[in-house]
């Protein structure tokens, strides 16, 4: 069962038309884009619509159109998500939801706007002065704006009860997906990254529903698993939470000798450290956990505590050696926090590597080879 | 064909006069610890600072200065040195270098902030910047976190939020001065600046005579020291008063910048800092005139009639800060911006220099390029530099693009004739 579970999670990852959500969609189904990092997925499933994550073209989108609306120095998950749209493979979008993670992802929402006017494009400002005695009451606003538009664009009701019901929902698939972690922390050699990885993801493409019995089952099978642990070195990947790096990446890491016992791919869908309250009025309730639970990222400003403590209380936790630094090329969020996260680890004595990518990067030679070098360098010193 | 631009005028001097100053009551403030803090200019603040003699410290300028002096490469190696990225803004790598280099300029020395206030107006990077500088400095950092104008107007709950904080970082100031906020104080600043932005608002409206009496992008640098930094002060005001009293004369003699106004052009984006000089000529060969920019409204959108009220001061300031600036407001609003300057200001073509440091301004600007052309029938040239760092600057490609332009400009306008 688990290796088709996994073959048809590839599938859907690498399927760039969307299968899934087209089923959906002519089953009489309304989709609603998520552009990375987070998205209030709540909100979306509450109102009967499907949560779609629109992560950019992967390997597979050559860029016709975008890159002259879009220069050279802007990253590729900006351009290839746009060039999605102009071959028309978003045209089954109701609507899509951009937010303030940084300036690209901001006039990417404009443009995408302009170009594409029938589609709801809207655009949410996260707050950043999590100090501020206003900061809830804010943000809970700010959702509600964004239920509002929802509820009158896309026709549908969103009210207080389903939400909260939502909010159960997504607890339940985080808590899934955060156990698919512990296992791999816990015990890598029963599951690779890759596998977590494909099976985490197809959920962000298929409803919730259907993707919450197939981690169950996965789940199961994965611990019931016999492996002999590899002689290998524990890393955290950091940087990887918006562009995602192509699989053959992560399988270049993981066959270079790294068990990858902690990462923010998709750090967006497992935004939380501890579960959504699900008492008490549902909006509030989503406002308080982005302020208060969620997890250090490079797009949340939060001088509470510093990102780069969360970095090395993240290796800690999960008892990594070392840090894999990967930003996408031309990430700005990521490659500003490279200069203090780096600063941190070497006062920690962490060890670390970066390993720039992007989306449709397809040879991994010189990667191979400076992740085994970095790895030998460890396990013999 | 136009010869380099020798005048100067006034303004450009009582300009430097006035900003002199600024730079020496900072390096004063170095010596003596007097209170200060890091701004940054885009829809800024800085009238709270004042009503506490907080002397306000921005570090854009700093970048541009060493960028105009041509002193930055130097800083932008010393910061990549310490991990930061060749695609990272050039502004903020030329400012920590300059930080790590002790914070003594062109301009002489730059204290170390007491606070550190990140007005968070539209651009993300200004939130990494003050961050690091807090962290280096070792300075309390207070985030003003500005709701994005994400609808046609904010919400009662965005401004709300707004006026929040700037209630908390006036308890800041009151805590780093140990001085008592004072309202009236606020208002006569606020009056000051009010004065100072209906001569800004005037001085670009008579842009829109035949020849513009000045270049509104190249020489409205002169005015957006003083409009940005110097806002709320006396000296600004009275700067201004004597700004629009010369810009009226011109206008009167019918006199501009170049000795014969042959293209009226808007111009988008920053310049390029590092190449100033040679980058205007290869416009004023032409004969080509900016009559409106972008760049000059990044701070604030007065000539569309905004002004701070010293009846209403906080919440003028709160409403500033979300709506009338540039950088607070969607691409698609510059657009409708520049569509504006157009039209009421009579251009012939659209210059847009894109930059790689500022994404905020140039992500899409292929996308602009493509509305002003396509739909809207606007000649328009998209030329590649950056605001700060050198080594993206090419003379000959950017004269060839230049001159390619103009002369189809040229020559449409002669068949059109």
């Amino acid at each position: 069962m688990l290796t088709e579970v996994l073959e048809r999670s590839r599938g859907l990852v690498e399927d760039t038309t969307y299968r899934r959500a087209l089923d959906w969609k002519k089953a009489g189904g309304k989709v609603v884009g998520c552009f990375p990092v987070y998205t209030p997925v709540e909100l979306i499933h509450a109102g009967g619509m499907l949560p779609l994550g629109v992560v950019g073209g992967g390997t597979s989108v050559e860029l016709a159109h975008a890159d002259s609306r879009f220069q050279s120095f802007v990253c590729s998950i900006a351009k290839s998500t746009l060039e999605l749209g102009f071959q028309g493979r978003l045209g089954l979008l109701d609507a899509i939801l951009f937010s303030s993670i940084c300036d690209v992802a901001r006039n990417l929402s404009s443009v995408f706007k302009r170009n594409f006017p029938g589609v709801h494009v809207d655009y949410l400002h996260y707050p950043q002065n999590m100090s501020s005695a206003g900061v809830i009451d804010y943000m809970e606003s700010e959702l509600r704006r964004v239920r509002d538009n929802l509820q009158r664009v896309c026709g549908v009701e969103i009210s207080d009860d389903r939400l909260s019901a939502s909010i159960l929902v997504w607890n339940r698939w985080r808590a899934l997906i955060a156990d698919l972690y512990a296992l791999r922390r816990d015990e890598p050699q029963k599951i690779s990254t890759v596998e977590l990885y494909l099976l985490f993801r197809a959920g962000t493409l298929m409803p919730v529903e259907e993707h919450i019995p197939l981690l169950e089952a996965s789940l199961a099978e994965f611990r019931s698993r016999t492996a002999k642990p590899r002689d290998c070195i524990r890393v955290v990947v950091e940087a990887a939470f918006c562009e995602q790096p192509p699989i053959g990446l992560i399988e270049v890491l993981e066959e270079a000798g790294c068990y990858i016992v902690d990462d923010d791919l998709l750090r967006g869908w497992r935004f939380f450290d501890t579960p959504v309250g699900e008492e008490g009025p549902p909006l509030r309730s989503l406002a308080a956990a982005y302020v208060d639970g969620s997890t250090y990222s490079s797009v949340r400003h939060d001088w509470r505590k510093k990102r780069w403590e969360g970095l090395i209380d993240r290796v800690r936790l999960s008892r990594a050696d070392a840090v894999i630094f990967m930003p996408a090329k031309f990430c700005e969020p990521a490659l500003f926090d490279y200069v203090l996260y780096r600063e941190a680890l070497e006062k920690a004595s962490i060890p670390h590597l970066m390993v720039e990518f992007e989306e449709k990067m397809w040879t991994f030679e010189r990667t191979r080879n400076e992740v085994e070098t970095f790895v030998e360098s460890m396990l013999f010193d | 064909m136009a010869a380099e631009r020798q005048y100067q005028g006034v303004v450009h001097e009582r300009s430097r006069e006035i900003m002199s100053a600024w730079y020496d009551d900072l390096a004063r403030a170095a010596k003596t610890g007097e209170p200060s803090a890091c701004l940054m200019i885009s829809g800024n603040c800085v009238e709270i600072l004042r009503a506490f003699d907080i002397h306000p410290i921005f570090p854009e300028v700093n970048a541009l200065q060493m960028a105009i002096r041509k002193q930055a490469l130097p800083m932008i190696l010393k910061a990549e040195q310490m991990g930061y990225s060749g695609d990272n803004c050039a502004y903020v790598k030329a400012d920590v270098g300059f930080l790590m280099s002790g914070g003594v300029g062109p301009t002489g020395t730059i204290p170390s902030p007491s606070i550190v206030v990140c007005n968070y107006v539209g651009c993300n990077v200004y939130v990494k910047w003050f961050e690091h500088i807090a962290h280096f400095c070792k300075a309390p950092l207070f985030m003003l976190d500005i709701p994005f104008l994400r609808e046609k107007a904010p919400s009662k709950d965005d401004i709300t939020y707004v006026m929040k904080q700037l209630q908390e970082l006036i308890a800041l100031c009151e805590q780093v001065t140990g001085k008592k906020f004072d309202i009236d104080k606020l208002r006569e600043i606020c009056r000051y600046a009010a004065r100072a932005e209906d001569g800004w608002a005037r001085a670009k409206d008579l842009c829109k005579a035949k020849p513009a009496p000045f270049d509104a992008y190249f020489d409205s640098i002169n005015m957006m020291g003083p409009i940005n930094v110097l806002r709320g002060t006396k000296a600004a005001a009275d700067f201004f008063d004597a700004a629009v009293a010369e810009y009226e004369e011109q206008v009167a003699l019918g006199a501009g910048p170049l000795p014969e106004e042959r293209f009226r052009i808007i111009t988008e984006g920053p310049p390029p800092y590092p190449y100033y000089r040679n980058f205007r000529n290869l416009f004023a060969k032409w004969g080509a005139v900016s009559v409106a920019s972008t760049y000059s409204t990044v701070g604030g959108l007065w000539e569309y009639g905004f002004r701070h009220d010293p009846e209403r001061p906080l919440e003028s300031i709160a409403e500033q800060m979300i709506v009338h600036n540039l950088t607070n407001r969607s691409i698609l609003d510059r657009y409708q911006q520049i569509k504006d300057y157009v039209e009421r200001w009579e251009a012939d073509a659209l210059v847009i220099h894109s930059i790689k440091s500022c994404r905020l301004f140039s992500a899409g600007q292929g996308d602009m390029r493509e509305y002003f052309t396509k739909e809207l029938g606007v000649p328009t040239l998209l030329v590649e530099s950056d605001l700060e760092d050198p080594r993206y600057y090419s003379e000959a490609q950017m004269k060839n693009r230049i001159d390619a332009f103009f002369e189809a400009l040229e020559h449409r306008k002669l068949v059109n004739a």
